[in-house]
């Protein structure tokens, strides 16, 4: 079965036409790419998968999307938001520690979830943080400030604040591109290990990036999904002249 | 308690309190309105005060009161312009700068009963205006400019710096660049500012307690050496301290009422301005 | 020629920029300049009033009084020359209005022209006499010697908690009643405002849609706007009533009134301030603790508080501040009486207050008008400390992003 599956999704903020009809499905521990031209509506897609669309005021929404073969969007199957997003982690663009300790942060998806049993926190905080390939660096300062952090240690630690709670399916939104390059390179890793575990979404301008750790790739273009298929033939062998010339540079 | 209801109960006591709030105001405008509303008329605001303050009109406070508000814009306005202009345009060193804020904000935050024992002591016994319109004006004006040169920095910070590099470099001098682009895209939002500063200016009592208000004079003033009336001190006066504080109480009602109408109508206006002037310079 | 006039008119134009933006800066020093002259000018004057001076017979041991153990012995609460250091003696106490139980009217002369002679002998004669009158009666050969009185000093006027300033024969100008009365007031209304003002404003940043705010908004730009006087004829007429029939007192006007008129008075400031604040949190940090199934309250409480909490507590203490400085509307509902305060059911009387009440009929340079000077001192002082307060609170917020 599929992990997720978009049917025919179409999105507005009020007039503006942002999705038009995308329909995809996502295997179960795969990373998938979503490429595109600024503005095309990667950030908006992804943030359908938890639901963050709902924040916006005069958003409307239409298809079906699927999580495990439940719809997300209908309210009476029973899933509540909170329960989604417990199972759909997001990473964001910007680092964006918490103003708390370093261990605060990653306790943090627990203990609003409910969870205050000490033993139990501390040891999921220690796991996730050896996940995010940070422990070693921060063992020692977990009652720091997370703003103490370097931005790339600061990713990461959002990272592991991300997978505290578990969550099957990871969305990340240019978690590198904030970043140096040997941290973008760490990050990079990380997703690659991460993926025998979790399903990851990954928004990213940078093809190389996106070639290195992807398993799947779909091209946007003005709201419109044009191409999706596997990585290595998104950018050796594409359908599209439109992905042709994205991938290769020639716009963007 | 799940953490649904918890967030159920902490919306609804930030509701309530909001509503508080919300009430409070209603109440204390209701008060004023209903009370002093009979009161308004012709006659109210264009006679003098009769029987000891009990009857007739507030004119002559009124008077006073725009005396006081036009001399002590006169002087605040250009100089807190000026001031902010230079804060903001001119000052490059950042410590320079900081220094200057700090001591705004300090102006700022300085209690109006200090402003008043300042000004008596400078303008009314130091440079002997003695208890005049020009003291009182003065005394606000001081208080005033701090206002003023926020509001102009705050509409100077709102400028894009694509204008004044876009001028500049079109070889204008900096001078030239700030009248005539950055001061027409600040002004809409300086003029607000000038009009709220005009409420705030009009109802404050303690600053002209002891330079300029006068009791109760039966006469309009004839120079800026002259002691007027002023309307807030005409409240303060006519609901505490004199002798027939009962019979007056109809007056207090109507004097409270045209103090609030003038503040609503200057917070209508200023709202007014922005939309107009905002949706001009946009246009342009 | 054209050119030199034009750079001329820069240059001046310049300097009156220059000239217009120092003038905060110098305004804030003028102020400190005249407000302290006649403020430390008071602690160089002695608080008899009317150059009157005491006199003792010359065997008295006591050297100097204080103001207010003056005015203990003429309440006479000190009745014995024992408790100024002096021998065991009741205290015999004499001014000119005690003249006619010791000499008759031929004795003094029709000119008073015999009294200074008179005055002496007395004094001279009754050893535990003391002997209050003005330095014009004073003789060249004094058999009596002159009891020095303490000047105004600094820990006297702030401990001080008599305020008398026009009393006969010594001025008492304690005013620790004053400082504490206007404390009072003021952290009352903040305890009463800060809740309210905050949720208040967590609700208009976190919580309303677009319509109540849009509703709200002007509303509490409009209270902002309402002159003080206004708020405390409403006071007057409507919160000290409610007080006095409330709690059955003998008057309504008490620094619960003053409190409840501040706390209204208080509400945009805080609201405003911390509404900014709140609405300052990334957008980001928002969506993260969302994304990871927090509620919008949880969100609100573990987040948002946190990061905003330097600018709400800069609005606490501008709050405070302007609570402190406030003059008009506690002026009409506190009841102005300056004595210690005991609880909020009572008149108190705040430093604003007295100077606004009694600095009308205090003649220039007199001892009462250098004290309310002083007054005004402290009170500055007050309002800077909080204004570096708050410069320090909202610069640690910068310093976090
Ligand atoms: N809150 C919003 N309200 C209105 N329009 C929006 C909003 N957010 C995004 N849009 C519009 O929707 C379109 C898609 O935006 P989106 O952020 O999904 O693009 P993106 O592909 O992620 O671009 P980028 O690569 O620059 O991040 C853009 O045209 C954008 O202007
Ligand atoms: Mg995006």
């Amino acid at each position: 079965m599929n992990k997720i599956e978009s049917k025919n999704v179409h999105l507005y903020y009020g007039d503006f036409h942002a999705l038009k009809g995308i329909s995809m499905s996502i295997q179960e521990n795969t990373v998938t790419a979503l490429i595109g031209p600024s503005g095309c509506g990667k950030s908006t897609y992804l943030r359908l998968f938890n639901r963050m669309n709902d924040l916006i005021d005069n958003v409307r929404i239409e298809g079906d999307i699927l999580l495990d073969g439940r719809d997300i969007y209908k309210k009476n199957i029973g899933m509540r938001i909170d329960e989604l997003r417990k199972k759909v982690g997001m990473v964001f663009q910007k680092p964006n520690p918490f103003p708390k300790t370093i261990f605060e942060n990653v306790a943090y998806g627990l203990r609003v979830n409910g969870i205050d049993h000490r033993s139990f926190i501390e040891e999921r905080v220690e796991t996730s943080l050896r996940q995010a390939a940070l422990w070693e660096e921060v063992k020692d300062k977990l009652k720091k400030s997370a703003f103490e952090l370097s931005g790339g240690q600061q990713q990461r630690l959002c990272i592991a604040r991300a997978l505290a709670i578990e969550p099957s399916v990871l969305l990340m939104d240019e978690p590198a591109s904030a970043l140096d390059p040997i941290s973008t390179s760490k990050i990079e890793e990380l997703i690659y290990e991460l993926k025998t575990k979790y399903t990851i979404i990954i928004v990213t301008h940078n093809m190389q990036q996106a070639g290195r750790v992807s398993d799947r790739t779909a091209f946007f273009y003005l709201g419109d999904l044009i191409e999706y298929d596997d990585t290595p033939v998104i950018f050796t062998n594409p359908k599209d002249i439109r992905t042709q010339s994205y991938v290769t540079g020639r716009f963007g | 308690m799940t953490k649904q209801t918890k967030e159920y109960i902490a919306f609804w006591i930030f509701r309530i309190l909001s509503f508080i709030v919300l009430a409070i105001l209603i109440w204390i405008l209701y008060f004023i309105f209903v009370r002093g509303w009979h009161m308004l008329s012709w006659d109210f605001l264009t006679k003098m005060p009769e029987d000891g303050m009990t009857k007739g009109g507030i004119y002559p406070a009124i008077i006073g009161t725009l005396y006081l508000v036009a001399g002590s814009m006169l002087f605040a306005f250009p100089i807190g312009v000026l001031a902010g202009i230079y804060i903001h345009e001119y000052t490059n060193d950042s410590k320079f700068k900081r220094f200057m804020k700090l001591m705004t904000n300090n102006l700022a935050g300085i209690p109006s009963i200090v402003f008043g024992l300042f000004g008596m002591s400078l303008f009314v016994k130091t440079l002997n205006f003695g208890d005049s319109i020009l003291a009182g004006s003065l005394t606000l004006g001081l208080l005033a400019l701090p206002v003023v040169i926020r509001v102009t920095e705050e509409a100077l910070i709102a400028v894009d710096d694509s204008f004044r590099h876009g001028s500049l470099a079109l070889g204008a001098s900096k001078l030239i660049t700030i009248r005539k682009v950055v001061l027409p895209i600040a002004m809409p939002n300086i003029l607000t500012g000038l009009i709220l500063s005009i409420g705030r200016v009009s109802g404050e009592t303690a600053p002209i307690l002891f330079t300029v208000a006068a009791y109760f004079l039966p006469k309009l003033p004839t120079s800026i050496f002259d002691q007027v009336m002023a309307l807030p001190y005409h409240l303060y006066v006519i609901s505490t301290s004199g002798t027939k504080v009962q019979e007056s109480r109809d007056m207090a009602y109507g004097t409270a009422l045209v103090l609030v109408l003038f503040v609503l109508i200057l917070n209508l206006l200023a709202n007014a301005l922005r939309r107009y002037l905002g949706n001009k310079v946009k246009m342009n | 020629m054209k050119r030199k006039f034009k750079q001329f008119t820069e240059k001046l134009i310049e300097g009156l920029l220059l000239i217009s933006g120092s003038l905060t800066s110098i305004t804030v020093l003028l102020i400190v300049i005249f407000l302290f002259k006649e403020g430390l000018g008071l602690f160089t004057t002695s608080p008899m009033e009317n150059k009157n001076v005491i006199v003792v017979n010359k065997l008295n041991p006591v050297e100097h009084l204080t103001a207010g153990q003056i005015k203990k012995i003429f309440d006479q609460e000190i009745t014995n020359w024992k408790d100024l250091g002096g021998k065991n003696d009741t205290i015999l106490l004499f001014t000119i209005n005690d003249l006619s139980n010791y000499f008759s009217e031929e004795e003094i002369g029709e000119n008073f022209e015999y009294l200074p002679e008179k005055l002496n002998s007395i004094v001279d004669s009754i050893p535990n006499l003391l002997a209050v009158y003005t330095d014009k009666y004073l003789v060249k050969e004094l058999k009596g010697k002159i009891v020095k009185v303490d000047k105004n000093n600094i820990p006297d006027f702030i401990l001080g908690r008599e305020w008398f300033p026009t009393a006969e024969p010594a001025v008492q100008l304690g005013v620790l009643p004053l400082i504490l009365g206007t404390l009072l007031v003021s952290i009352f209304a903040i305890l009463f405002a800060l809740p309210i003002g905050i949720a208040t404003s967590i609700y208009m940043a976190e919580v309303a849609n677009e319509r109540v705010r849009k509703i709200l908004k002007p509303i509490i730009e409009l209270l902002a706007g309402i002159p003080s006087v206004v708020y405390g004829f409403f006071g007057l007429i409507v919160i000290v009533p409610l007080i006095h029939d409330t709690f059955n007192l003998p008057v309504g006007e008490t620094a619960l009134a003053g409190s409840i008129v501040l706390a209204i008075m208080a509400l945009p400031t805080i609201i405003t301030v911390s509404e900014d604040a709140i609405r300052n949190t990334p957008r980001s940090m928002k969506e993260a603790s969302l994304a990871l199934g927090a509620n919008r309250w949880q969100t609100i409480h573990r987040v948002v508080l946190p990061y905003s909490m330097s600018g709400i507590t800069a609005a606490a203490i501008l709050g405070i501040g302007r609570a402190i400085g406030e003059t008009m509307a506690v002026l009409m509902v506190t009841g102005n009486a300056a004595v210690m305060p005991h609880s909020l059911l009572q008149p108190v009387r705040t430093i604003p207050a007295t100077i606004a009440a009694e600095l009308g009929e205090a003649p220039q340079g007199g001892v009462h008008y250098q004290a309310l000077f002083a007054l005004g001192c402290i009170l500055f002082i007050l309002t800077l400390l909080i204004n570096i307060w708050v410069e320090y609170v909202s610069s640690k917020q910068k310093f976090k992003k």
